[in-house]
C-alpha cells in the first residue's frame, strides 16, 4: 500500500511539472516585457526595475523558471500590484468561501446523486428512471448561472426566502452562513448531480445482473441491503473516478458561481485579476487549482483500494 | 513495385467492406429519434441564424437612449435612417443601452453555432494528429502523453481563462482558449483506438507488404476513429457553446458589443431583479441547443459506438 502510494505520488510528478511549465511560460507568452506585465498598468520604472532583479529576467530562461519554482514551492507566489498586497495574503483571505462553497455542494451532490442514480437503475425504464435521465441530460445543458439567476429570482426575490446574494463567514454567524450556501450549492451542484447519477445509474446496473446479486436476493436479503451493500459497493469504483473527475467541473462551477451570488471566494479573484490582467495573482489561482485536482485525484485512486480490496497494486 | 500491387488488392477489399458496414451504421443512427429530435431542433436554430435579418429583427448592435429597459412586448417608435418613424413591438424587450433583446438573441446565435462548430473541429482535428502520431509513433507516445496529462490537470474553464488572458480577446481567441482544454480528451480517445486497432491482422498485413508510415495510419487506422470522433465532436460542441456562454457572461469572452448570448445575459445581470428578460431569453434558446446537441449525440453513441454507450 505504501509502495502504492509512493509510486503513485512519483507518478503526478511530470503532470505538475507539465502545468509550472505552462504557467511559468503563460506569462513568457504574453506580448511585452513580463515585469512591466507582472506590475501592472500603474507601476514606475523603479517598481519595474525591482520585478526584473527578483524575477532574475536578465539570466537565461532554465535559471528563471529555476528561480520561479523555488519560490512557488516555498509558497512565496509574488505580489499583486493591483491588489497591494502579496498573492499569498489574498489567497487566504479568499480561501474560506470557495472550500465552504465546494464543500457544501460535494455532501449536497454526492447525498443526492448516488440514492438518485441507484433507484433509478433499480426501477430501470420506469417513469422515475426517465426522470432521472431526463433531468441528468437537462442539467448538463442548462448554463450553471442561468440556474443560479432562476433560484434567486423564485426563492429570493419572488417568495423572499433566502438572502440574494453575498457571503457570511462561518464564524461570524452560522445561521446567515448556512442560509447563503443554500442557493449557491444547489446550482452547483445541479450539473455535478447530473453526472453522478448519470455514472450511478450505468454502474450499478452493470452490477445488477451479476450472480452475487442474485443469490443474496435469493438468500432473502431486503432489497435495500441488496442494492446498498452489495450493488452499490461494487458499483463504486466508477462512481468514485467521476466524482474525482467531476471536481475539475465543480472548480469551473465555482468561478461563475461565485460571480453570480457575490461570493468573495478565489472564482471571483480568478475573474478579477483576469479582467485587471494581474499576472502573479492568475499565476496562482490556476497551479493551486491545479495542484488541488490532482492531490484529490490521487486520494480517489487510494480509495479505490478500501471500497475494492480486489484491487492490489 | 510488386510490393504495391497486393498491398492495392487488399486494401480496396477492406475498404469496401468498412464502407457498407458504416453505411449501414449510418442508416441506423438517422433513424435513432433521439438523432431525429436533437437535429430538427438544431436546424431550426441553424435557421434561426441564417435567417436572423429576415425574422423582424433590428441592428442588434444598434443603441437607442430612447427605449431603455423596456418590458418584453412594449410597443416602441423606432426611428429609421430617413427620419420616418416606425412602430414595432420589443418582443422579449430591450436592454439598457436600447438594443433590441430579441434581435440580439437571435443574432447570437450565429456566434454559438459558430463557436460550438468550429471548437469541435479545432478540438477534433488537433486531437485527431497528436493522437494517431502518439498511438502510432512508439517513441513520441510517453512524451506527448504527459503533456496531455499536464493540460487535463488543469480544469477546463480555468485554462480557458487563461488562456484568453494570454491572448486578445476576440472570436477566434475564444474559439481556440475553448478548443485546446477539450484537444487531451480527443488524443486519449484517438490514441486508445489506435493502440487497439494497430494489432489487427490488416494492418500487420500492410505493414508487411511495406506501406508507409503515414499511408498505414491514414488510410487503415484513421478510418477506424471517424465514428467514436463524431461523437465525441457533438459532445465537444455542446460543451464549447456552454463556455463561451460562460467566458463572456464573465466578462472575459468575446466584445460585449457583439451578441452572443453570453454577452446579452452579462449586460443584463445588474438589473437582473427588475428585469429577469435579459438573462431568461438567452438562457432558454442556450438551453435548447446545448440540449438538442447532447440527446443528438447520445443517439449517435448509442447507434455508432456501442462499446461506448454500455460504459457511460
Amino acid at each position: 500500500m505504501l509502495d502504492f502510494i509512493a509510486r503513485r505520488l512519483v507518478a503526478i510528478i511530470p503532470v505538475l511539472a507539465v502545468v509550472a511549465l505552462f504557467v511559468f511560460f503563460m506569462l513568457r507568452l504574453t506580448p511585452g516585457d513580463p515585469a512591466a506585465v507582472i506590475a501592472g498598468d500603474n507601476a514606475t520604472s523603479d517598481q519595474i526595475a525591482d520585478i526584473r532583479e527578483k524575477l532574475g529576467l536578465n539570466l537565461p530562461i532554465w535559471q528563471q523558471f529555476g528561480i520561479w519554482l523555488g519560490n512557488m514551492l516555498q509558497g512565496n507566489f509574488g505580489e499583486s500590484f493591483f491588489f497591494k498586497k502579496t498573492v499569498s495574503e489574498l489567497i487566504a483571505q479568499r480561501l474560506e468561501p470557495t472550500l465552504a462553497l465546494s464543500v457544501c455542494t460535494l455532501i449536497l451532490a454526492v447525498s443526492t446523486a448516488v440514492p438518485l442514480g441507484v433507484v433509478a437503475a433499480y426501477r430501470q425504464g420506469s417513469i422515475l428512471d426517465r426522470v432521472v435521465m431526463g433531468f441528468s441530460v437537462l442539467g448538463f445543458s442548462v448554463p450553471s448561472f442561468v440556474i443560479g439567476y432562476c433560484l434567486i429570482y423564485v426563492f429570493a426575490i419572488e417568495l423572499g426566502w433566502l438572502p440574494v446574494q453575498g457571503y457570511t463567514r462561518i464564524g461570524v454567524d452560522f445561521g446567515a452562513f448556512v442560509e447563503r450556501m443554500i442557493l449557491p450549492s444547489v446550482t452547483l451542484g445541479i450539473i455535478y448531480v447530473a453526472l453522478i447519477a448519470r455514472i450511478t445509474r450505468a454502474s450499478v446496473l452493470e452490477v445488477l445482473n451479476e450472480d452475487y446479486i442474485r443469490t443474496a436476493r435469493a438468500k432473502g436479503l431486503s432489497n435495500r441491503v441488496v442494492l446498498m451493500r452489495h450493488a452499490l459497493r461494487n458499483a463504486a469504483v466508477p462512481i468514485l473516478t467521476v466524482i474525482g473527475v467531476g471536481i475539475a467541473l465543480l472548480i469551473g462551477g465555482a468561478v461563475v458561481t461565485e460571480s453570480v451570488f457575490g461570493l468573495p471566494g478565489l472564482g471571483r479573484l480568478t475573474v478579477e485579476a483576469v479582467l485587471s490582467r494581474d499576472f502573479p495573482t492568475i499565476q496562482a489561482v490556476i497551479l493551486l487549482f491545479s495542484v488541488v485536482y490532482v492531490l484529490i485525484n490521487l486520494l480517489i485512486d487510494i480509495c479505490y483500494t478500501i471500497f475494492d480490496p480486489r484491487i492490489r497494486y | 513495385m510488386s510490393a504495391v500491387l497486393p498491398d492495392e488488392v487488399v486494401d480496396s477489399a477492406a475498404i469496401a467492406s468498412a464502407s457498407t458496414k458504416r453505411r449501414s451504421l449510418w442508416a441506423l443512427a438517422i433513424r435513432n429519434p433521439s438523432v431525429i429530435f436533437g437535429s430538427v431542433i438544431l436546424l431550426i436554430m441553424v435557421a434561426i441564424a441564417i435567417l436572423a435579418p429576415v425574422l423582424g429583427t433590428v441592428d442588434p448592435t444598434r443603441i437607442d437612449p430612447a427605449s431603455r429597459n423596456k418590458k418584453p412586448g412594449t410597443e416602441l417608435t423606432v426611428r429609421l435612417e430617413d427620419g420616418k418613424t416606425m412602430k414595432r413591438v420589443a418582443l422579449m424587450g430591450t436592454d439598457s443601452l436600447g438594443r433590441d433583446v430579441y434581435s440580439r438573441v437571435l443574432y447570437g446565435t450565429r456566434v454559438s453555432l459558430i463557436v460550438g462548430v468550429s471548437v469541435a473541429i479545432v478540438a477534433v482535428s488537433l486531437g485527431l494528429v497528436i493522437g494517431l502520431v502518439s498511438g502510432y509513433i512508439r517513441w513520441l507516445d510517453g512524451f506527448i502523453m504527459r503533456i496531455m496529462d499536464g493540460l487535463m490537470a488543469i480544469p477546463g474553464i480555468l485554462l480557458a481563462i487563461a488562456l484568453v488572458s494570454i491572448w486578445r480577446s476576440g472570436l477566434t481567441t475564444v474559439i481556440f482558449a475553448i478548443a485546446v482544454p477539450d484537444t487531451p480528451r480527443v488524443v486519449r480517445l484517438v490514441r486508445s483506438i489506435v493502440l487497439s486497432v494497430r494489432e489487427e491482422p490488416y494492418v500487420e498485413g500492410a505493414i508487411s507488404v511495406g506501406t508507409p508510415t503515414w499511408l498505414v495510419m491514414f488510410r487503415h487506422i484513421l478510418p477506424n476513429t471517424i465514428a467514436p470522433l463524431i461523437v465525441q465532436a457533438t459532445f465537444t460542441a455542446a460543451a464549447a457553446i456552454l463556455s463561451e456562454a460562460i467566458l463572456s457572461f464573465l466578462g472575459i469572452g468575446i466584445p460585449p458589443e457583439t451578441p452572443s448570448w453570453g454577452n446579452i445575459m452579462a449586460e443584463g445581470r445588474t438589473l437582473f431583479r427588475v428585469f429577469p428578460h435579459n438573462i431568461l431569453y438567452p438562457g432558454i434558446f442556450i438551453a435548447l441547443t446545448v440540449l438538442a446537441i447532447n440527446i443528438m449525440g447520445d443517439g449517435l453513441r448509442d447507434t455508432l459506438d456501442p462499446k461506448m454507450s454500455k460504459k457511460v
